[in-house]
């Protein structure tokens, strides 16, 4: 016998309980500080901040352990937060010339002012399996060396080039740019808005859409001309002050492609740019964007659009993991309605069929004619065709 | 319908730290301006600037954000989904509104003064005091024949709306019917084809001359659309191929009714099945009447 479906909302809330206390696991293991994962699961925070638009580290970490270690649900959670904010202030574009350098390389050159920095990374690490940190053996990790001299000035790689008028001159021009934040995206986009989009896009997407036009899907001809990460300063203007006043630091990661050149009979071949900015340490990520960025400027650079990484709208409109988790998840929700009226649809198309192709066969065998009942249906088909 | 005194409903809502219906004031006012140019071109696309909802995309954020811009202390809500109040959904998003909000909130589609929706029409006939708010997927009827947004735009500003019934003309060549059942096309004033979200065609007429204001969100696309009280509202179709609405050969087995949409019931494995009416208000009302 039917029973309507009731007690959806004990269900749910039973649903939560239990999902809290899988989150929580053994009572036994001492409970995850949203400090230790924070300071030691860096990464991840790093990324969720990326991915949400929001710079809060201690916030990313707990919406990590709220989700148990699901990225994707993370960054919804930081991101939701994120909107019930009230905007207190613009800050000025901040200056990566500026960074506090951590790590800075360049593929381009073997030596650049500055120097190659290399700052921490996995880089060069063989992947093999720490088995002494499965042992506790964390405890004796040695403090890093300090070097005995500040680091040299590090002008940007791309600004040497300049000068020689190798590659293309990127300047602000002025204008206020549109905030994805607060207007929705009124294809086609421009760049300022293309960057916007590539910064808080899926970091899985942009990788795979990245890597398709190495492999010859929209091919740019890349070079990693800087890779730098570090702290930078960021600053509001106060009336009453003369100066801008810094109100915090944030650790950004930037990259900047040097890529195929462009030019014909009127202006000389400059190399192009592709570029990559994210919150945090999100080296590949940023090596991601700037492919796509450079790949999206097929257009403005006069190249065929024939990849799926160099269609803006295509590209643009899915990057996002909150859209597109909510709207592939959404199938679990209940569509029984729509349903039945394919049910409906369905059946009826069947049983049309079936009559149809019924009447052929005994039309067929009345007229001693030996063709297969398949092939019989299509002049009835046609018939209803010109119907 | 709308809340002149924010300060005083927050103190009301159950939440504390945000604002009544969770929105902030100025998003609700974008949000309702976007909604008066709406009203103004029926059936037409409005771009609006929507928030990320505590709620996933694809689950009635944009529905969400309209009830969360019209709605006043005083309102009392109603929200189902397929038609029915209990299901999960239905019920997590009448909780999130009891929450933020503290309003009113009921079963009995009658009671309501705002009704979110997903994928149904209530078959009691709505009021001219009354507003449906329609959750929607993807507002873009012709995204399933053109997937880009500029071409879409261009073909609406033209009214180029030829590919439309050239699909639903190969429908019929290829299957001898027009094979949408669901988010089946209007044309809204004699002017925009409209995608009325996923309804199934049965509601369709139910859209046509309504008494009640209808507005349509769509969270992730940020659109919103509405079709104003006393509205034309048709469904396309051919001369020799008239719009129809499904019907059931049997009576819907709880209370007994002919007149509404029926919902397909698996009552066991061996082809055992019933039908119900999709509409739970609309049944139990019928059963209470009976008894």
């Amino acid at each position: 016998m039917y029973v309507a479906v009731k007690g959806g909302e004990k269900a749910i809330a039973n649903a939560h309980r239990w999902m809290a206390d899988r989150r929580r696991g053994d009572r036994q293991q001492a409970e995850l500080a949203v400090a230790q994962v924070q300071d030691q699961l860096g990464l991840a925070v790093d990324r969720i901040m990326a991915e949400a638009s929001l710079y809060d580290p201690e916030l990313a970490a707990l919406a990590f352990k709220q989700a148990s270690g699901d990225t994707v649900e993370a960054v919804f959670l930081l991101r939701a937060y994120r909107t019930t904010l009230p905007r207190l202030a613009e800050t000025r574009p901040v200056n990566t010339s500026d960074m506090c350098i951590e790590r800075r390389i360049s593929a381009t050159f073997k030596d650049v002012p500055g120097g190659q920095v290399l700052g921490p990374t996995y880089d060069y690490t063989h992947r093999l399996l720490d088995f002494m940190l499965l042992a506790g053996g964390d405890r004796d990790v040695a403090e890093p060396e300090q070097a005995d001299q500040d680091l040299e000035a590090c002008p940007q790689i791309l600004d040497c080039l300049n000068q020689e008028g190798l590659i293309e001159r990127e300047q602000d021009d002025g204008s206020e740019p549109y905030d994805i934040t607060r207007d929705p995206p009124d294809f086609p986009v421009d760049r300022a808005t293309r960057l916007q989009m590539l910064a808080r896009g899926d970091e899985g997407y942009l990788l795979a859409l990245g890597y398709s036009t190495q492999r010859g899907y929209g091919r740019n001809h890349p070079f990693a001309g800087e890779i730098r990460q570090g702290t930078v300063e960021v600053e509001i203007e106060v009336e009453g002050f003369d100066a801008p006043i810094c109100v915090g630091e944030i650790v950004m990661s930037e990259c900047q492609m040097i890529n195929q050149f462009a030019g014909n009979g009127d202006s000389a071949p400059q190399f192009t740019r592709g570029y990559g900015l994210a919150f945090g340490r999100n080296e590949r990520k940023t090596m991601a964007m700037a492919l796509v960025d450079r790949a999206l400027r097929a257009e403005e650079l006069g190249e065929p659009i024939q990849s799926p990484a160099q269609q803006a709208e295509f590209v643009l409109a899915h990057a996002d993991s909150v859209e597109a988790s909510g709207f592939v998840s959404h199938l679990k929700l209940p569509h029984y309605v729509d349903f039945q009226s394919e049910l409906d649809l369905i059946r009826r198309l069947r049983r049309e069929h079936a009559e149809r192709t019924q009447g052929d066969t005994q039309h067929a065998q009345a007229s001693g004619a030996d063709t297969a009942a398949d092939t019989a249906t299509a002049p009835t088909a046609s018939k209803e065709c010109a119907q | 319908m709308i809340a002149n005194s924010s300060i005083a409903d927050a103190a009301q809502g159950e939440a504390s730290g945000y604002n009544f219906a969770y929105l902030d004031e100025q998003t609700k006012r974008m949000i309702r301006r976007a909604l008066l140019k709406a009203v103004a071109i029926p059936g037409y696309q409005v771009p609006f600037g929507g928030r990320e909802m505590p709620m996933p995309y694809g689950w009635g954020t944009g529905g969400m954000q309209l009830t969360a811009s019209v709605l006043g202390a005083d309102d009392t809500l109603k929200v189902i989904d397929q038609g029915a109040d209990d299901t999960t959904n239905a019920v997590s998003i009448r909780a999130f509104f009891e929450r933020v909000a503290g309003v009113e909130t009921t079963t009995a589609t009658g009671e309501a003064s705002v009704i979110q929706t997903r994928h149904r029409i209530p078959e009691k006939t709505l009021r001219a005091d009354q507003i449906l708010i329609f959750q929607v997927p993807i507002p873009e009827p012709l995204r399933f024949i053109e997937p880009s947004e500029e071409e879409t735009r261009v073909m609406h500003a033209l009214e180029e709306y030829g590919v439309m019934h050239v699909k639903l003309y190969e429908d019929i060549a290829h299957h001898g019917h027009i094979a949408t059942t669901y988010a089946y096309p209007v044309k809204v004033d004699g002017r925009y084809v409209m995608d009325p979200s996923p309804i199934p065609k049965f509601d369709n007429p139910k859209l046509h001359m309504s008494e009640a204001l209808m507005l349509f969100g769509a969270g992730r696309e940020k659109r919103l659309y509405a079709i104003p009280p006393h509205t034309r509202v048709e469904s396309l179709d051919f001369e020799d191929h008239p719009f129809e609405i499904q019907a059931w050969e049997q009576p819907c087995a709880i209370c007994g009714a002919t007149d509404s949409y029926l919902d397909e019931v698996i009552t066991d494995d061996q082809g055992g099945r019933m039908f119900v009416c999709s509409d739970t208000d609309y049944c139990n009302t019928r059963r209470e009447d009976m008894a």
